[in-house]
């Protein structure tokens, strides 16, 4: 078993790698998603109910983004060496974004004035991280210029169209996983304006993927030869066909399915994105410079961390799905962890 | 400026601005989780009260932590990209062990702690605090271990193109000054907490609200910096004579010593002149430095001129970093033994002027802790793994502009920031702990006696029912 694991070590470790993007993507979509449509909710009442939706699991669901980038640097160093500096602005930018964010998230909870203030920084936070997210994504299917073993590009190299593409699909991607989980945790007016923007959501969503696949195979002759080529175009064909059912599927249900099945789907269509750009990528750490054998740490170092990681992620997974069951159900709008007595904001609603 | 400089500096600026809120967030969680503990076992409401106040406040404090480490955690890559090519092997596993624990003891707890207060068991509620310290505390651990690696590396080699692979995970998690500067750290969080709390305690106390709570967090604020204040000297000490065995270039640096002399003196103040090597308008107290340095009254120490200039760190600002925080430690010193004789002399809750005083001493800590870090990484310069990767090696192949945008935006957002949290944790500090619907015993805690036992058997019991799994019953 040992042995085993030791062998394959660089596939182990990159999966382990690409779960905690998947959960992070998934996790974090449906609350950046909420922020997304905030501004787009028609009351006030709606919001609140939207924040409330997402309160209790929003913060557990951003670390992921820390865990994906020290398990990075500890464990394919040279992903992380090349690529942060090659994506130094997105990076930063989106670590704005998340920050103005956060900080927006609890202090609209306390504030009574200046709401609406707050109300943009929650929104617009949301989309700018998620607009960064997809520059990276699309940088990353461009490639990245290295030369010894270092970035060797400029600030602005990360940037292309492809990219901004890859954004507006994000946007809409997480529009509609929010949108999904808005159906679902809601009822009343706020369901039914989720349920008129999961239709915007997904055409914006489905019109990108198409986009960006189709770019893609055509500006960058490597995505192309592991598309088309022989034995690949037969095994692949499954991911665009489910893909193009989920949507179908999803467009029809979105009224009269059950609540959840937006939702589901949504979280389907975005493992489906995944899956297609690891096809794409595979198995590079950096595009086409630094395969996952070329960048993996050192044994004694994977070791090192293999130990923690077994011990802490299914634990840390068992207890976010907890927190999930545990607040699962519609959310009224004093129902979040912050509406109870321990904090100013439930003391403030309880005021006359 | 080139992007070195600009790199160092936006490290430094955000890096620093972090440490203030785990700083906070290490004591006080500890000290709400003794409230709790208190709370649990002597059922004084006062205690309670108590730690929902001060349990606010850490949630503020807790969530800037979050977000600005991390920041920081990306920002090892994306500005010092030489040096997470150097050191990934070894600091990798160390940062990805601070996420984990944080993610495990943190995530996990942090809700219960904050908002279970009242529905879960009074005990659970102590273990789910409990389990948040010991979480701040070992991911404090790990980040202390990955920076001492750094001031005195073991445990691993380079190899011909300067990547470390570890040797000795144990050595490169416990290196020469491992020990100290995780003791010295974690005081000053304790030491820094309990100035907060008597500062915030005092405000209360002279305005004469929340009487009771107040004064029962004053006493137990000032009990802490009695015992806290001399041990952190007593550290400090420790961890300067653990530096002279292993920098002694920052050594000489703190003490603004040049030659290499038998028996030195302790200059108290001076200017120290890198361009003449040599203090102008110093202040000597003869064999003093001797004496503390090496516990000897002609011990030799390494003087700066033992390495060529460009090898020296910045002199001044590691000179005055240096007395700024061991100055720091004499107030909080001198203050918690004025507040030992004004107890002694039953007057401590009464001497507006202490009073005064307690409050001024409320940021002292946090001074001296960005003092003492300063004093630790500019005194290691021109190196960042020490006499090992220079720092100018060190640095990403980002573009100077790209650096200097993002200084300017952490600059703007983190003042923001910091607005916001004064705002909202100043509004929650000046209100006070909430009152209790019947007012809770005077004089606590005046007899410097438990004061928890006391009232467990006297008035308290009596006043407020306690009812403390409704959590409707305290919160208006
Ligand atoms: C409340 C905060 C506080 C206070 C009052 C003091 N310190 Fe300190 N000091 C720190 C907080 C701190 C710190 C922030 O925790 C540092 C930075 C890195 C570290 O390990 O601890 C530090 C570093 C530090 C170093 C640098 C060690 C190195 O990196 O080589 C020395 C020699 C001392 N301290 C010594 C003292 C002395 C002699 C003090 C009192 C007279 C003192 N400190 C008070
Ligand atoms: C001596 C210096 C440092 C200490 C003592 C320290 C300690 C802590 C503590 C206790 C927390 C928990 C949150 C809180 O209680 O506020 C925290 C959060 C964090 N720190 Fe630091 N830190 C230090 C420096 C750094 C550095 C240099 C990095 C980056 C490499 C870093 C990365 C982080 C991250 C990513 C978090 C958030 C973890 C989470 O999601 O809970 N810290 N830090
Ligand atoms: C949290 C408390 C810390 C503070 C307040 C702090 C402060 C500073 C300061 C003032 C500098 C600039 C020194 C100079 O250029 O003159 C610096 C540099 C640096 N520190 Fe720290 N530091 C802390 C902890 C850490 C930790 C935990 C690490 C990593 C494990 C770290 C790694 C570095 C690095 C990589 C640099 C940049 C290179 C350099 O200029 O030395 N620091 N820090």
């Amino acid at each position: 078993m040992f042995t085993l694991l030791s062998e394959h070590a660089a596939l182990v470790f990159a999966a382990v790698a690409v779960f905690c993007v998947v959960v992070y993507v998934l996790a974090d979509g449906l609350d950046l998603g909420v922020g997304i449509l905030f501004l787009a909710a028609p009351r006030d009442a709606d919001r609140d109910v939207m924040m409330a939706s997402i309160e209790p699991v929003w913060d557990g669901n951003e670390t992921w983004l820390v865990a994906g980038g020290t398990l990075l640097f500890a464990a394919f160093p040279a992903g992380y060496y090349i690529l942060l500096p090659a994506f130094y602005l997105p990076i930063v930018t989106m670590l704005f974004a998340l920050i103005l964010r956060g900080v927006a998230f609890g202090f609209r909870l306390q504030a009574t004035r200046f709401r609406l203030v707050w109300d943009i920084a929650f929104a617009g936070g949301s989309m700018l991280a998620a607009l960064c997210q997809g520059l990276i994504l699309g940088g990353l299917i461009d490639g990245v210029p290295v030369a010894d073993g270092m970035f060797a590009g400029g600030p602005f190299s990360f940037l292309s169209l492809l990219g901004l593409m890859c954004g507006v699909g994000l946007i809409g991607g997480y529009g509609l996983i929010g949108a999904g989980w808005l159906i679902m945790k809601t009822q009343g007016a706020t369901q039914i304006f989720a349920r008129e923007i999961a239709r915007a959501a997904l055409i914006l969503v489905a019109a990108a993927m198409l986009i960006v696949s189709v770019w893609s195979a055509w500006s960058v002759p490597e995505v192309a030869a592991r598309w088309f080529s022989l034995p690949n175009l037969v095994l692949l064909a499954p991911v665009p066909l489910v893909t193009v059912a989920v949507v179908v599927t999803m467009w029809r249900g979105i009224w009269t399915g059950p609540e959840s099945r937006t939702f589901l789907l949504s979280l389907g269509l975005f493992v489906l994105g995944l899956i297609g750009l690891v096809v794409s990528l595979w198995p590079y750490v950096v595009p086409r410079s630094v395969t996952v054998w070329q960048g993996l740490a050192d044994p004694q170092s994977l070791a090192f961390i293999g130990v923690g990681l077994a011990i802490v992620l299914p634990i840390v997974l068992a207890y976010q799905a907890h927190a999930y069951w545990v607040f699962r159900g519609k959310t009224g709008s004093g129902h979040g962890a912050y509406g109870t007595d321990p904090t100013p904001a439930g003391r403030r609603r309880k005021l006359p | 400026m080139d992007a070195v400089a600009l790199a160092r500096l936006q490290f430094a600026f955000t890096v620093g601005f972090h440490i203030l809120w785990p700083t906070m967030t290490i004591g006080l969680a500890w000290f709400v989780t003794w409230l709790s503990v208190l709370w649990w076992r002597t059922g004084n409401p006062v205690y309670r009260q108590l730690m929902r106040f001060w349990m606010r406040i850490f949630a503020l404090g807790f969530g800037m932590g979050v977000v600005t480490g991390i920041v920081l955690s990306y920002e090892i890559g994306t500005n010092w990209a030489g040096f997470s090519r150097s050191a990934a092997h070894v600091l990798g596993p160390l940062f990805l062990y601070e996420t984990l624990t944080a993610f495990f003891l943190e995530a996990g707890f942090i809700g219960i702690m904050l908002f279970g207060e009242g529905r879960v068991s009074r005990g659970a509620h102590v273990f789910a605090c409990a389990m948040v310290s010991v979480g701040a505390l070992l991911s404090a651990t790990w980040i202390v271990a990955a920076n001492s690696w750094m001031q005195t590396p073991a445990g691993a080699v380079a190899d011909a193109h300067g990547i470390y692979h570890v040797v000795s995970w144990w050595d490169v998690v416990f290196t020469a000054s491992f020990p100290y500067r995780l003791a010295h750290m974690v005081c000053a969080s304790f030491l820094t907490v309990s100035f907060v709390v008597a500062g915030v305690s005092a405000f209360h106390i002279w305005r004469q609200r929340h009487v009771a709570a107040s004064r029962t967090a004053f006493s137990m604020a000032l009990w802490m910096a009695l015992i806290l204040a001399p041990t952190q000297i007593a550290l400090g000490d420790l961890h300067g004579r653990n530096t002279l065995e292993h920098q002694p270039t920052k050594l000489a640096a703190m003490e603004g010593l040049w030659e290499t002399t038998r028996g030195p003196a302790m200059t108290v103040i001076a200017w120290p002149d890198m361009a003449t090597q040599s203090n102008l308008y110093a202040l000597d107290i003869p064999h003093l430095a001797s004496l503390y340095l090496t516990h000897s009254w002609k011990g030799e120490v390494e003087g700066l001129k033992a390495v060529s200039p460009a090898d020296q760190p910045n002199v001044p600002v590691v000179f005055f970093a240096f007395r700024i925080m061991a100055g720091i430690g004499m107030v909080l010193l001198a203050t918690a033994i004025t507040g030992l004789v004004l107890r002694l002399r039953r007057r401590l809750f009464e001497a507006r002027w202490f009073l005064w005083l307690a409050m001024a001493t409320t940021p002292l800590g946090f001074i001296a802790v960005i003092a003492g870090w300063t004093v630790t990484e500019a005194g290691r310069q021109p190196w960042l793994i020490y006499g090992q990767l220079r720092t100018v090696d060190a640095v990403a192949p980002v573009a100077a502009g790209a650096v200097g945008a993002s200084l300017l935006g952490f600059f703007l957002l983190y003042n923001v920031l910091m607005l916001a949290f004064a705002w909202f944790a100043g509004r929650l500090a000046l209100a006070g702990p909430a009152d209790l619907p019947v007012t809770a015993p005077e004089h606590p805690g005046l007899d410097g006696t438990n004061l928890g036992r006391r009232s467990a058997s006297s008035p308290s019991t009596s006043l407020a029912p306690a009812t403390p799994r409704n959590p409707q019953a305290a919160g208006a």
